[in-house]
């Protein structure tokens, strides 16, 4: 069958890239130049003590065998420990896992909603004034890196509405979602803008011309013949059709969403995996960035996968081959 | 779309003196012309241009207000308290927290804006272009093994993976430079190769060839001029993205390290007084924004320009 084919040819793909990363990570395991077991063993360890660490993690052993004791461990889901703390990696992305979930997902939502409104909205009335102003913000949320956004939005909505008495939006921490769903939305609502204003200007773009090429066709005018509502037409059967290109571009945005989520979780002292990231950094903490590139990647290919799949459900014209 | 497609386009403006529209030119004058009277693309090429000067000029500014871009000035830099010093009549843009010229910084942060910004999207369009020119031309396992490592780049989550190899190689503007680049050759690669396999299929291509051209000659001398006005746009759509991926390293302290002045560490600076210090955000700020939003506009301009069967993006007229 062609779509399972298809999808056994996908699914091989993102184990070659995940294997090209594993390489790749393993291979910076190397090419540092530090020695773990002296990073683990701390700072006054006798070289005893320090060459019973480099047994016990096996880093007398051929270069191969090393490959294959950690590819052995990957499959079995184990990341290795910190260096910092000797805690389990799996256990530290897992508990800081939901921060960045919570970021991602939120983000997504409301920049589908921001983008596709605007889109629709400027798409709609083509060259009027709303429509130029959607293709202006547009212009302006995609030319702003994302961390320049979230230093304005910082300094406005928390900072200068704070000074004025407006405790609207807390600048900075993380509430769970199980403990209060409003104050978790609270809290993250001005990092989901962060992230959120940027995307949006894609997808604003991307529903405005996916639409303008398909409201002057025969079909929609068929459709609004019939007597359907503007609506109707335009959510039904318009946008279905504009709909190809925006899933595209979802499916690349979220799988690198761990990559965005960094900036902003640092902007706003989010507790997520992005900080983690970036804290390991200066503490050299290279099994924890490893595991959470790792991570990252498979998001990535995961991602990638779906959004194939999405387009021979969404328009059957797709060719699976 | 090659350049040898745009010289049917229709042309949108009568040529002057009364001649027939575009006739006798090249597709290069076509765009040239079309570029000259498109008001954004003029503004935008004014605003990068005083950019670029000020870049190169920026040791004058150091010489006329005396101010080195690494010198602090504990008191006069410093309000009592030791807080930055507003924009005033000595400090133009205000000072930092270490007390150093806010100005001369942000002049000295766009030459390495600029030069990470070109210089990176330089190397990536070369590496992608010849990459995917080869892999639309061999074809077969050539075409196999280019095209899924450019599947591979693709998939890689870049920031992580910067942040995992400056965490090992340790920051610097070259690391950084060559990690964008590495992180940017495949969407031209990409872009070029599927460009490269419509052109190959062409007639002249077998011509050329059965004048006993070698693969090499073909590529370069047959293929390129054709698919180089997508390559162009690439470039410059490719440099504000390199800028913003530059300054956003420096901003995570693993692009440019102080003191050297970046617009990304600048504002990574600032964010410990932005309630106090709002020039110290707002300048280093500006500067990153108006210049992503120069190069957006002026690549939205030359796609038009090159290629004007697609839709405009940003501006209509």
């Amino acid at each position: 069958m062609a779509l399972a084919s298809f999808l056994v040819r996908r699914i091989l793909l993102g184990v070659l890239v995940l294997w090209v990363i594993s390489v790749a990570v393993f291979a910076l395991f190397f090419l540092a130049p530090h020695d773990p077991a002296r990073l683990l063993a701390g700072k006054e360890a006798t070289p005893q003590t320090v060459a019973l660490i480099t047994a016990r993690l096996g880093l007398d052993k051929p270069v191969v065998v090393q490959y294959g004791e950690f590819v052995g461990r990957l499959a079995r889901g184990n990341l290795g420990y910190s260096y910092y703390n000797s805690e389990p990696v799996t256990h530290l992305i897992v508990s800081r896992l939901p921060v960045s979930v919570s970021l991602a997902v939120g983000a997504a939502v409301l920049w589908l909603l921001i983008g596709i409104s605007a889109g629709v909205l400027a798409a709609t009335r083509p060259r009027s004034v709303a429509d130029r102003l959607v293709t202006a913000g547009s212009l302006f949320f995609y030319s702003m890196p994302v961390f320049l956004l979230g230093v304005l939005l910082l300094y406005f909505l928390f900072f200068r509405l704070w000074t004025s008495g407006v405790h609207l939006f807390p600048g900075s921490g993380y509430v769970s979602l199980l403990a209060s769903p409003l104050q978790w939305a609270r809290y993250l609502f001005l990092p989901w803008l962060t992230i959120a204003l940027g995307s949006a200007a894609t997808y604003s773009r991307l529903t405005r011309s996916g639409l303008l090429d398909v409201l002057g066709q025969d079909y929609v005018r068929t459709a609004r013949a019939k007597g359907l509502s503007g609506w109707r037409v335009l959510i039904v059967h318009a946008l279905r059709s504009a709909l190809t290109p925006i899933v595209t571009q979802a499916g690349i945005d979220l799988g690198i969403i761990l990559g965005g989520v960094v900036i902003t979780e640092n902007i706003f002292g989010l507790p997520g995996l992005g900080a983690l990231a970036v804290q390991s950094i200066t503490t050299q903490d290279l099994p924890v960035i490893i595991g959470i590139v790792l991570l990252a990647s498979l998001f990535v290919v995961v991602a990638n996968i779906v959004v194939d799949l999405l387009y021979t459900v969404l328009d059957p014209r797709v060719r699976v081959h | 779309m090659s350049t040898a497609d745009l010289a049917v386009q229709p042309e949108r403006e009568a040529a002057p003196g009364g001649a027939r529209p575009g006739a006798g030119l090249s597709p290069w004058q076509l765009a040239w012309r079309r570029l000259r009277t498109d008001r954004l693309a003029i503004a935008s090429v004014v605003v990068i241009l005083v950019i670029v000067a000020a870049a190169i000029a920026a040791p004058a500014f150091a010489a006329l207000t005396q101010h080195g871009p690494d010198q602090q000035f504990t008191t006069a830099g410093l309000t009592a308290q030791g807080l930055p010093r507003p924009p005033g009549a000595r400090f133009w843009f205000g000072t930092d927290d270490l007390g150093r010229d806010l100005l001369v910084r942000v002049v000295y942060g766009a030459r390495i804006s600029l030069l990470a910004g070109v210089v990176a999207s330089v190397l990536a369009v070369a590496f992608g272009t010849v990459v995917g020119m080869f892999a639309g031309y061999f074809g077969g396992p050539t075409d196999s093994v280019l095209s899924r490592s450019m599947d591979v780049v693709l998939s890689l989550p870049f920031l992580l993976f910067a942040i995992a190899l400056v965490a090992i190689v340790g920051p610097g503007l070259w690391v950084s430079v060559l990690v964008i680049a590495f992180f940017s050759w495949a969407s031209v690669g990409r872009v070029t190769r599927g460009q490269t396999l419509s052109i190959r299929e062409k007639e002249y291509i077998e011509a050329a060839r059965s004048l006993g051209a070698g693969s090499l000659r073909v590529i370069f001398i047959d293929i390129l001029p054709n698919v180089i006005a997508p390559v162009i746009v690439y470039t410059t759509l490719l440099i504000p993205a390199s800028i913003a991926f530059m300054a956003t390293l420096s901003f995570l302290g693993i692009g440019i390290v102080p003191p050297t002045p970046d617009w990304g560490n600048m504002i990574s600076e600032s964010l410990q007084y932005y309630k106090v210090a709002w020039w110290f955000v707002l300048f280093p700020g500006l500067a990153l924004l108006i210049t992503t939003l120069a190069f957006n506009l002026l690549g939205d301009a030359v796609r038009d320009a090159l290629d004007p069967s697609t839709e405009r993006i940003f501006a209509q007229r």
